[in-house]
Order: structure tokens, then sequence, then C-alpha cells
């Protein structure tokens, strides 16, 4: 499953494709990149390095990560028999952590599948430094393990303020992530839950059960308003998609046609024989959200939801300390499923993407995901403890 | 039927910063092909831009210079479109709310004085430079000049003439040189001006067609490119020779003409958004009142300041503040030796003399005021004389700051012992007896003769009315 296999002592990581290396490629699951190699790696990987974590491989991700889950992948989805399962799932027996970028929500499906624990955590805790940019206003380094106290001990390795990204949040901020309150009463998404199946609703009640026994308090809460998350982060994903990949020219670095006369089929050639189809789509929907015409009806209402949404947790923050929905409608995924249904990673997000939207920490432990307002990660993983 | 101009220019200076606006590469002009590059000015992924401050200070400093207000909060934003010269394929810039908005700039031409409304300043990153190499008939593109931070000054459509836009452009150019925001050397390329331009027939209220005219490299050439283009357009609207079309032009300085060029915009639209790796920028007090007070006097101010206060002439005053430069030098220098008129005329005649011989403009004048300050003391009290004086200041622009150990080391000094100068007078006059000849029957040039003798022995070390009376006093015993 690894891309490129490296020596390793322990502890180890597994790095997804989004992240950069400098003694291998970095190819983000794409032709346009696929023999990509950075001048630099990402600040995550050097602060893992100093923490004694050497790095076991490089894995496969979706194409720029944006995906279900690997299956767009220029060198191939990662399967087993007809399911469609990832590559964390294959390498997680051999390393303490996969460190990936949480563009959309890839992870948290993972984890939530094959119940790891997985932490988005807090935009901007941890540098985005050395990570391929694809939805940069929302997407963080997350950390998928065995169980929370290998996540913990990954994620304190690498959070903290880095001079290199300006969406760092500087020192004192991060003084918060010690303040956190404790989570000590759950809200359930009930209107999230409606939408899963049977497995899936199984799941989440055992999960609840279990933070009962546990001493944590759990209501149901009957909103709607996070349901609307889903089409305006697929807007917003697909703006900032289509513009960070636009960079992707054929010129400097990354596949270039041997197709061309002009400059503009120099462009054209080189983006059309590289890119995938699922992000082709991406790219042209993101391309006409951003147009004069439309900026003002699609993109900017897009971030007027936005706003509700952070509003919309704020408020459910008075009442509870953190809510908790499912990361997927179902317990998996056939792979001619997933292949007939090209907007499948669309859809799905409708799971995802309320925590992806506002950037506030999630943890995913035993099939579900629960969110928790900003710096609560360390709080969050002392729950995720209580539901193994 | 008469017909009336209207122009709105669209000026970008490159602002007078040491590294570019989102990395730390060397933002200044020149250097080998792509050595001011890095990862992130070169469109590498994973890189994230960092603001320089010193870019929100000069866009601020050049809002405040041209009347505007500030934005206390101003922010980044993406504008996309493909070319190579730009790595990212976006242009970092500010769309949705730019650093200054509403300003004034008062201009004078020979019909008088006339307020050219600025519609706002915005800061963002420069592109790079292709290169097409004829050798191997392919282009090439040089990254040194992608990010190099800029500011855009868009003004109103208030102009209506070359004469207006040239004294408009140059009340800018003297305004942000003033401030030190750029140094705006066209023929560098930083400052470009692009015009906007559109005829009507006088008295209409509605516009023409514009047209948009880049690639002119100086003032003059801007002159002729509108001159050109009123032409073109009032042809277009008299005779029906073509029919005018909003588009972007080229002109062409040495054909005198301008053309059509595969314009940007045809290619779609820039899809402006914000940058989410920018955080919004807020201006808080204490940055705004730092910035505000240290804004420098406009150049007729202290021009006015310099005539009444200081008692300098109208046109020595007006050489002064053709520059920032000569004023701080002068204004050192006068507090030193606390003589304007001498300090002026030791800049204006003798530091203008390097300049010129080393080929240098009157910006990059960088002495010591202080020094120069100290040498003109050292002359007025007859310590040096004005012949080494000069030499003094020759290494003075070299870097020399302080003349007085540097006179004695190179033994500058005056002399005041009589008896000494006496006896080279005396050697002089009595190694030369032909001309001391030649001035007893009449010739005057032979004492000058005597005199320039005498002078090369003393090394200069002498005041040449002492010495005049003392060879004269020889001569006459001889």
């Amino acid at each position: 499953m690894y891309l490129k296999e490296l020596e390793c002592s322990s502890p180890c990581v597994a790095l997804d494709d989004l992240i950069l290396t400098t003694n291998t490629p970095t190819t983000a699951g794409s032709k346009m990149l696929e023999n990509y190699e950075s001048l630099f790696e990402a600040e995550v990987v050097t602060r893992l390095k100093q923490a004694g974590y050497s790095v076991k491989g490089k894995i496969n991700v979706g194409e720029f990560g944006v995906d279900l889950l690997g299956e767009t992948s220029y060198f191939g989805a990662v399967v087993d028999g007809d399911n469609l399962v990832g590559a964390t799932s294959k390498v997680m027996s051999d390393v303490d952590a996969v460190i990936g970028l949480d563009v959309n929500g890839e992870q948290r499906r993972s984890a939530s599948l094959f119940s790891f624990c997985n932490l988005k955590p807090t935009y901007g805790t941890v540098s985005r430094y050395g990570t391929i940019p694809v939805v940069c206003s929302a997407e963080t380094v997350s950390i998928t393990g065995k169980c929370p106290n290998c996540v913990e001990k990954a994620y304190r390795a690498v959070v903290g303020h880095d001079d290199k990204d300006g969406t760092s949040h500087r020192v004192e901020s991060l003084d918060k992530l010690d303040q956190a309150k404790e989570i000590k009463k759950v809200g359930v998404l009930t209107a999230f839950l409606d939408k899963a199946d049977e497995s899936v609703k199984d799941k989440v009640q055992k999960a609840i059960d279990m933070l009962k026994n546990n001493g944590v308090e759990v209501v149901e809460i009957e909103d709607e308003t996070l349901l609307l998350a889903k089409n305006a982060w697929n807007i917003l994903m697909s703006a900032e998609l289509c513009n960070n990949l636009s960079r992707y020219d054929g010129i400097k670095y990354g596949y270039r046609t041997p197709n061309y006369k002009t400059i503009d089929e120099l462009y054209t050639n080189s983006r059309s024989e590289s890119f995938g189809e699922f992000i082709k789509h991406v790219i042209l929907f993101g391309s006409e959200t951003l147009s004069t015409e439309n900026y003002m009806k699609v993109y900017d209402k897009a971030l007027r939801v936005r706003r509700v949404m952070v509003e919309k947790f704020a408020e459910l923050f008075q009442s509870v300390d953190a809510v908790l929905l499912p990361a997927t409608s179902k317990s998996e995924y056939k792979i001619d499923e997933v292949k007939a249904n090209k907007f499948i990673a669309f859809e799905e997000n409708l799971f995802t993407a309320p925590a992806s939207i506002t950037g506030l920490p999630t943890v995913t432990v035993k099939g579900v995901q629960v969110v928790a307002p900003a710096f609560s990660d360390y709080k969050l993983l002392d729950l995720a403890r209580k539901v193994r | 039927m008469k017909y009336e101009t209207v122009i709105g220019l669209e000026v970008h200076v490159e602002l007078a910063t040491d590294s570019k606006i989102f990395c730390s590469c060397s933002a200044k002009f020149g250097g080998e092909q792509n050595d001011h590059v890095c990862p992130a000015c070169c469109g590498m992924p994973g890189m994230l831009p960092i603001v320089n401050k010193k870019v929100v200070d000069l866009g601020m400093t050049a809002g405040l210079m041209l009347n505007c207000d500030i934005n206390r909060t101003t922010t980044f934003d993406k504008k996309s479109y493909y070319y190579p010269d730009l790595p990212c394929s976006y242009q970092t810039t500010q769309w949705f709310a730019p650093v200054a908005v509403n300003g004034l700039v008062e201009i004078e031409t020979s019909k008088g004085k006339k307020g050219v409304r600025i519609k706002q300043i915005h800061m963002e990153e420069d592109a790079g430079k292709l290169v097409h190499d004829d050798w191997t008939d392919s282009t090439l593109v040089d990254f040194n000049r992608t990010s190099v931070p800029l500011c855009e000054i868009v003004s109103q459509p208030d102009l209506s003439s070359a004469e207006e836009v040239v004294a408009y452009l140059e009340r800018l150019r003297s305004l942000l040189r003033f401030a030190h925001v750029s140094d705006c050397r066209m023929e560098q390329g930083s400052m470009r001006c692009d015009v906007n331009l559109s005829v009507r027939p006088e008295g209409s209220n509605k516009l023409g067609v514009r047209t948009e005219m880049k690639n002119m490299n100086s003032l003059s050439a801007i002159t002729r490119a509108i001159e050109y283009e009123v032409a073109r357009h009032i042809d277009a609207l008299e005779n029906g020779t073509e029919e005018l079309v909003q588009e972007t032009r080229r002109w062409d300085d040495i054909k005198g003409k301008s053309f059509a060029m595969r314009n940007k915009e045809t290619a779609g639209d820039y899809r402006y958004f914000p940058d989410p790796n920018v955080m919004p920028i807020v201006i808080d007090d204490e940055w705004f009142d730092k910035i505000k007070s240290s804004l420098p006097e406009f150049p007729e101010v202290k021009k006015s300041r310099y005539v009444e206060k200081l008692g300098l002439s109208e046109y020595d005053a007006e050489q002064l503040v053709q520059s920032r430069a000569l004023c701080d030098c002068f204004e050192e220098a006068c507090e030193v030796c606390g003589s304007p008129k001498d300090v002026v005329n030791w800049i204006i005649s003798d530091c203008m003399k390097v300049l010129n011989r080393k080929q240098m403009t009157l910006d990059m004048l960088d002495i010591s005021g202080k020094a120069l300050g100290e040498l003109i003391v050292l002359v007025n009290d007859g310590k040096v004389s004005r012949m080494n004086a000069k030499k003094i200041l020759d290494a003075i622009f070299e870097g020399e700051e302080n003349p007085a150990t540097y006179a004695e080391k190179q033994g500058f000094i005056v002399s005041n012992d009589t008896g000494a100068i006496e006896a080279i007078i005396k050697s002089v006059v009595d190694s030369d007896p032909k001309s001391v000849q030649d001035y007893k029957s009449g010739k005057e040039k032979a004492l000058m003769a005597l005199f320039g003798k005498c002078m090369r022995e003393l090394k200069g070390n002498c005041d040449p009315q002492i010495l005049k009376k003392l060879l004269l006093e020889c001569v006459e015993k001889a």
C-alpha cells in the first residue's frame, strides 16, 4: 500500500501523499504530480522527526484529497474484495499514526468505518506549511491512530505556532488548549441520524451507551440547520480547489503535454491529460461559482451560510459541551457503487461538512464524530478514551 | 465639432522594500535571471504567504500622502488568470477592502490648479517577465520580479489632456519619493502607467468608447501616446475610419502607434475571492499614528519654509525640493553649520557636480549631511582651503564621516605660520627669476604662475588672499 516504503524504527508514522517530503515524491494522488519532488518538507514532518518519530512511508490518497475514500487516485483505489477501504486501513497495523491532510473528511470516514481514532484538530493549531494546498480556509493536518493515546502523542508532537503559516494561532491563543472545558454533556444531532442506515444508527447507539456508562450526560438535539452545511461546503471547497489547482499549468513542474503548439494548448492539454475526471468536475464547478455572474448569488451566499453554521454551533454549545453525529451514511462502500455514483463524496459530505466548514475540532471514534468548541482538542481525546 | 478627452489613470509603483511581499527574497531590481526566487514566489505547493509588514506601512503612507481614507481593516484577495509569468495562475491583490480609498491630488498646469480624485490605492504582487529567446525560438520565464510589492493608484476619470496627465504623474512621483514609498523610475519600470481614455463631443455627458493603453516608458512617451490615441478616436468618430471597441492597446513608441493586443479580459473573468491564507490586516491606532507621524512635510511646505524662515531664494529652494535626499542632506548640514545659504551653494554646485560625474540621480545623494556641515564650518573658519575642501567632499561621497580628522590626516589644514609660508615663497621666487622679471616688466600673468607654484608647494593649505599679499611683498623685494 505504500507508494514508497522507507527505512523505519519505532515509533513511526505513515504520511498521506498531500504532505510534502524531500526524499520521495509527493503526488497528491494525481498524474499531474506523479514525479514531483518538493524542495522542502512539511513543518509537521520536521516536528514529528524532532519528537523521535520516523516516517515509514507515504500512502495513497484520492486525487488532491477531495473524494470519498481514495477512489480517484491516479495510482488506483485501495480495495478489499468488493469494498473500497482506502490506504489508511491497510497500514494502520504497521504504524503508530497516520498523518494526513483532512481536505474533505476522508480520514474521518476511514476512522469511522474501521473504528480507528481520528483527531481533526482546531483549524490553525497545526501548521499547514508544506501541505499541498487545496481548501486553505478549512483543511487541517489530521491524525489517525489505533487508540486516543497514539493520536494524542502525535498531536502533541505537531501542535504549535508556526511563523511560516499566516493562519497559525499565536502562542497565547494556543494556551486555550489547556484551558478548554471538560466534556460532560453531549448532544446527539438526530437530524443526521435520520440520514444514515441502520448499521450506522447501531454504532451511534453503542457509542451513546458507552458515554452514559462513563458518566457523560447525553441529550438529543432536534435541529436541522447544520444539514445546510453540505451545500455551502461543496461550493467553498470546489472554488478554493479550482483556484489552488490553477498553479498546475505544465510550465514550471508537474506533467507537461507533448502535444502543443501554442501556450493555450500547453495549458489545456497538460491539464486535460493529467487531471482525473472527478477533479475536472470539481474544477469546473468551482470556476463557475466564482464568476462575476455567480459570485454574489453562489459564493458569497455560501460564505454567509458558513457564518450561520459557526453561529449555530456556538448556540448549541450554550447547552451542551459537544455534539455527536455519524461520519458516514453507511458502514461500508462497495467499489462498484462508488464508481457508479460520481458525486458520492459530495453527498457524504453531509456528515463531514459541519466540522469542515467551521474549523471546529472533531474526534472520530467507534464510528461516530464528536465536535466541540475550538481548542477542545485534548478534551475530545479524553472523551474518546471513555468510548473505548 | 469640438471634442473633449476623458482620462483616468492606473499607476503602478514598486514599493521600496528590501524583500518581496510574501517571502524573504530580495525585491531589488536586476540580478541574474531567476536569482531572486524561492519555492514561494515561483508557485510551488506548500508555501504559505506571510505578509511583509513594510508593504502595509508603505501602502498606508501612500494613502496618507494622497489624502486618502485608510481602511482600518484591509484584506488580500486572489485574482485568477493564466499567464506564464504568473506562477500560481493567480495574483494576490486587494479587491474587496483596499488599503486606501477616496483621495485627492492637486495638480497645476498652464490652465491653473485642479484636483484629481483618487478612487483607491491597493497593494499587490508584481508578475515575472517573459524573455523570448530567438536562438531556440522559445519563451523563457524570469521570476525575479514575481511578488515584488506594488501599489496601484487608481484615479477617477478627472484628467482631460496629456499636459494634465504629466502634471499628475510628476506630482505623484514627487509625493511618493518624498515619503520614500517608491523611487518611481519609469525607465526601470518601478513606475508604470496605464491610460484609460475616451473621447466625446464637448458638453456631452455620455462617455465614449474607452481604450486602455500600456507600455509607455517615459512621460514624453505618455504624451505622444495620448496625442495619438485622441487623434485616432476623433478620426474614427468623425470619418468612420474604424469602429472603436473597448480594448487594451500596446503603445509602440518607435512606430508612434498603438496596437490592439491580445487581452487578458477576453480569456474570462478574474474570479476574485478572498485569500484564506492571509488573515485580514487590522490597523490599530498605534500603528496608524506611527505612520501618520512619520509622514514628511509636503514639498511645497518645505519650499516656503526654506524661503521664509531660512532666507533662501525661490530658485534655490525649488532646486532642493526636487528631491527628498537633497532636503534631508540640506537640513542636516544646516543644523551643524548654521548657514543655510552656504549649504545650499555647496549642494547645488559642488554636490551636484559630483553626482553628475558619477552619473547618479539627485535621489541617490546619500552623503552624511552632518559631515557636509562640518566641512562648511572648516571652510568658513579658514581651516581648509576651498580647493582641498573639494577633495574632502569627494571623500565624504566615499563614506567619510569626519572631515576634520580626514583633513588632518591628509595634511589639508591651512597653515597659520607666516614664517613657513614666506620661506616657501622665497624659494619659489628665487628659483624662477624669469617670471619675476616678466612680472616687473608688466606681464600680470607671470605673477599667477608664481602664485600657482607656491600654492602647489603649500599643498593648497593657505588662504589665497594671504598668499597673494605675501607673494607680492616678496616679488617687490626681489
